[in-house]
């Protein structure tokens, strides 16, 4: 008191330091958030802050304890509250939301996987529950996430009425390939192909209908299906290792390719958040006729979220409305959260995995299923959002509780590595091979 | 970030190449793994970098895997290559020009905010040329950066100046420092970068071709050092109490003649790195004009590499005139020194050790702390900086033993600056206040 209060600050602030470790790194990879110089024992604020590219403040933040040396390790300390709790190395990328008074129903996505995702880590004194923004930290320190790792190219791709980006991992080659979609938001989305092939897979991010427009997706069977072979024809693809990757509406298009292809051979698939309900023989416009025929089972709860998940309920018997997944003859990984809320996804994979014994084609299922994990189950430490606005003013509800959707994307994701790796990679002892 | 190479009929093996971290700064260490060959596999690790001038350099080392079927680049030994034994950093301070490129190449990376690309590559069988012409089994591409994420680069031209300020991520207030280079000229930024991203405010500082020299044809002279500091002290999210200058070569002529007899900087530390106090000491300002014109014949108008000026012999031996050295018995501020044992360009050792008998005379020899490092050269950079046998040849040093010095100077001058500038509210122990 008395002394100015930059003085103060200055003798204060000048030795805490804070740390992350490594500053740039993929997404997907592991940090150490350190802080040292404090006075032992002393409550502190880690707080991270970020900046979308859509210009909304997501935030997170845990409160912890310095020890007899003065120092707070995020990776091996616990958090005794914030937005996380407990001993958790990457809880300040996985519990982000948006700060208060943001917009409703925001869902964090990466446009431009180029650049990386910024986010600013820093240590406030006390145990501060808000007004961050107005408050100056001890020390604050940048980051880098990327989802393109050094060397991977990016490549737009617009040939034979197909549109869509390729990632190649760096080196001679040649890769095994990858043909990766998105869900019912439609567009672009480049950021787990880019991931994939920072990876080693050769990935095609396919855009299969405008975002937002839905109802006007009108592509057919062929789209798909020459898409896979723009990644199988390519000079760095491996030919007969090629996969199908997706998520929601995806990896209902997977399946559809896995069972009903004449034309394609995927070596492998995985489906996130999927399903096999699918008229027989009907293109996507058909597909969201039928949808729309269910429209009057749409629940809502108490905040007028939508939740789509008994549309399609119960999983019906008539095999007309299913995928022939008995015809499916490659290895398929199952990924689903028990919590989701837009679709049925455990039911229909248990279905799937009824109809696949019928053929006898069990042996090539792989399911995993997370409790209180939702629809939304993207690449780890990605913050969770149980309800996002969806099209136009919609907002649906996905379902999950933040802690183990969390630990679902960071778990399931080492599992479609190894899946992948299992698949597409050779897996033989080399000692046999020499 | 991983990658295997696998054709699709073959019996050949799929080998796993990994470097981690894929980015990382300049001064850190990475680990390069190759995983799934057979034990007793004979293979060449690659580095690759075309460097900003567009010269080819590379660096290779031969492995043989081990039982596992892994080679580990930080803890398995070369057992040939332009390195050998266990050197984890090998394939960066390895890394020389390309046979047939042009001779007295010195790898300088001017613009730092991008980084330095480096391509890794594992070749089947230890080879020692024609690496172009084969087709790797694996390759992946490592990012070495000069500035860390936050850090910010501020071009600094008011006073007349023509500087770099780098400042470190965060709100600060932050130490400051001046960052001096030697006889080559030129803004040259990457330390400065370096040490922002180690949490210091650093300026780097073009004294000898800036573009009011450039215009008026006048060297400059303690006012432009004087404005540079200045800048810095005046900051406002800069510590104006706790200032360092780092020089090396060249640059500890200035620093020490600044550090001793500047009015208006006062200085928290120094470090000096391959120089000498030896210099006119005329009380003129224009000491800059003086030094070069007393030390050589050389049109002062050009600064190049190729102008390599052998200030040992004009230097040697060191004089027992009081008004050819600077005085530093009259420091009051700690001075870290570096040296190479093994110069051939300034008789840096010599000066130190003749630094030291002056400071003991005087009293202050608690503040100076030497550094002198067995077979090394003049070039005391940055770690993992390339000292490669034919930039030795010029500057001296023995390759391992510099390299081994630069890595070791480096965290020593980062712990020197860190205690003087961060810690405490006193500086060095009988250090007066200027704060």
């Amino acid at each position: 008191e008395g002394a100015p209060v930059s003085l103060v600050r200055a003798r204060w602030l000048q030795s805490v330091v804070i740390s992350v470790t490594p500053s740039r790194a993929l997404v997907d990879e592991t940090f150490r958030v350190a802080v040292q110089n404090l006075p032992p024992g002393s409550p502190v604020t880690l707080h991270s802050l970020h900046r979308s590219e859509d210009e909304d403040l997501w935030e997170a933040f845990g409160h912890y304890v310095s020890d007899s040396r003065g120092t707070v390790s995020v990776a091996d300390d616990f958090s005794f509250g914030g937005t996380y709790t407990g001993k958790e190395a990457m809880g300040l990328l996985w519990s982000m939301s948006p700060v208060p008074g943001s917009r409703e129903g925001l869902r964090l996505r990466k446009k431009n996987v180029c650049i990386p995702q910024l986010v600013n880590i820093s240590v406030y004194g006390g145990h501060v529950e808000e007004g961050f923004g107005e408050r100056l930290p001890l020390a604050s320190t940048l980051t880098e996430r990327w989802h393109l790792g050094p060397g991977v190219r990016r490549i737009e791709i617009s040939e034979r009425g197909v549109r869509g980006t390729l990632f190649i991992p760096p080196g001679p080659g040649p890769f095994p390939g990858m043909l990766d979609m998105w869900g019912g938001g439609g567009g672009l989305l480049e950021y787990r192909s880019a991931l994939l092939a920072s990876h080693g897979y050769a990935s095609l991010a396919l855009e299969y209908f405008t975002a937002g427009e839905l109802k006007s997706a009108d592509k057919e069977f062929s789209y798909f299906e020459t898409a896979f072979n723009i990644v199988r024809e390519h000079p760095q693809v491996i030919p007969d290792r090629v996969g199908l990757f997706g998520l929601s509406l995806g990896s209902l298009m997977a399946s559809y390719l896995a069972a009903e292809s004449s034309v394609i051979e995927p070596r492998c698939c995985v489906c996130v958040s999927g399903g096999h309900l699918y008229p027989r023989g009907a293109n996507l416009q058909q597909l969201f006729r039928a949808y729309s025929s269910h429209s009057h089972k749409l629940r809502v709860d108490e905040h007028n979220r939508e939740i789509w998940r008994s549309i399609n309920l119960p999983i019906p018997e008539d095999l007309s409305q299913k995928l022939d997944v008995g015809k499916i003859n490659c290895p398929m990984l199952l990924v689903n959260g028990i919590d989701d809320q837009n679709w049925p996804t455990v039911e229909c994979a248990e279905d799937m995995a009824h109809m696949m014994r019928a053929a006898g084609k069990e042996h090539l299922l792989t399911r995993i299923e997370y409790p209180d994990a939702g629809h939304l189950i993207e690449p780890p430490y990605s913050p969770h959002s149980r309800a996002t606005k969806f099209i136009k003013d919609v907002i649906l509800l996905w379902g999950g509780q933040t802690k183990p959707h969390a630990d679902a994307q960071e778990d399931s994701w080492r599992n479609i590595l190894a899946f992948l790796q299992k698949h597409l990679y050779c897996t033989q002892n080399p000692k046999a091979k020499m | 970030i991983f990658f295997y190479n696998c054709t699709i009929s073959t019996a050949r093996c799929c080998v796993k190449l990994s470097v981690h971290p894929s980015r990382g700064l300049m001064d850190e260490k990475f680990t390069v793994l190759v995983q799934n060959v057979l034990p007793g596999f004979q293979l060449t690790v690659y580095a690759f970098y075309k460097c900003e001038g567009g010269y080819s350099w590379e660096a290779f080392a031969h492995y043989t895997a081990s039982a596992t079927g892994a080679v580990n680049v930080s803890e398995d030994p070369s057992r040939g290559g332009t390195y050998s034994g266990v050197e984890p950093m090998g394939l960066m301070w390895s890394l020389r020009p390309v046979p047939g490129s042009k001779s007295g190449l010195r790898m300088r990376k001017m613009n730092v905010q991008t980084p330095m690309e480096v391509t890794i590559s594992v070749y089947q069988g230890h080879l020692t040329e024609g690496f172009v012409d084969q087709v790797p089994l694996a390759a992946v591409v490592v990012e070495r950066w000069y500035m860390a994420p936050g850090v910010r680069r501020i071009p600094i031209t008011e006073g007349g100046l023509t500087a770099t300020l780098f400042l470190p991520s965060g709100p600060g207030p932050f130490p400051g420092l001046l960052d001096l280079w030697g006889g080559g000229g030129k803004l040259v930024e990457y330390r400065a970068a370096l040490l922002a991203s180690h949490g210091i405010a650093a300026m780097a500082l073009d004294y000898l071709t800036p573009q009011i020299t450039k215009e008026t044809g006048k060297m400059v002279d303690y006012e432009y050092f004087e404005a540079a500091y200045r800048v810095l002290e005046q900051h406002p999210q800069i510590l104006g109490s706790r200032i360092a200058m780092l020089g090396l070569s060249f640059g500890t002529s200035v620093t020490l003649r600044m550090a001793v007899y500047s009015q208006v900087i006062k200085l928290r530390c120094a470090v000096c790195i391959s120089g000498s106090h030896v210099q006119p000491i005329d009380g003129s300002h224009l000491f800059v004009f003086s030094l070069l014109s007393f030390f050589s014949n050389a049109d002062k108008t050009r600064f190049n590499e190729e102008q390599h000026v052998i200030w040992r012999d004009l230097l040697m031996p060191i004089p027992t005139d009081a008004s050819l050295k600077v005085d530093v018995g009259r420091l009051r501020c700690p001075l870290l020194l570096v040296v190479g044992e093994d110069d051939q360009n300034w008789p840096s050792y010599e000066s130190a050790m003749d630094m030291k008998e002056m400071m003991q005379r005087a009293g202050n020899e608690h503040l100076l702390t030497v550094l002198s490092y067995p077979n090394a050269g003049h070039l005391i950079e940055p770690p993992f900086t390339p000292s490669a046998r034919a930039i030795m040849v010029l500057w001296g040093g023995e390759p391992v033993a510099h390299s081994v010095a630069q890595e070791d100077s480096w965290r020593k001058t980062l712990v020197f600056l860190r205690v003087n500038l961060y810690g405490g509210s006193q500086p060095g122990a009988a250090a007066s206040s200027h704060l």
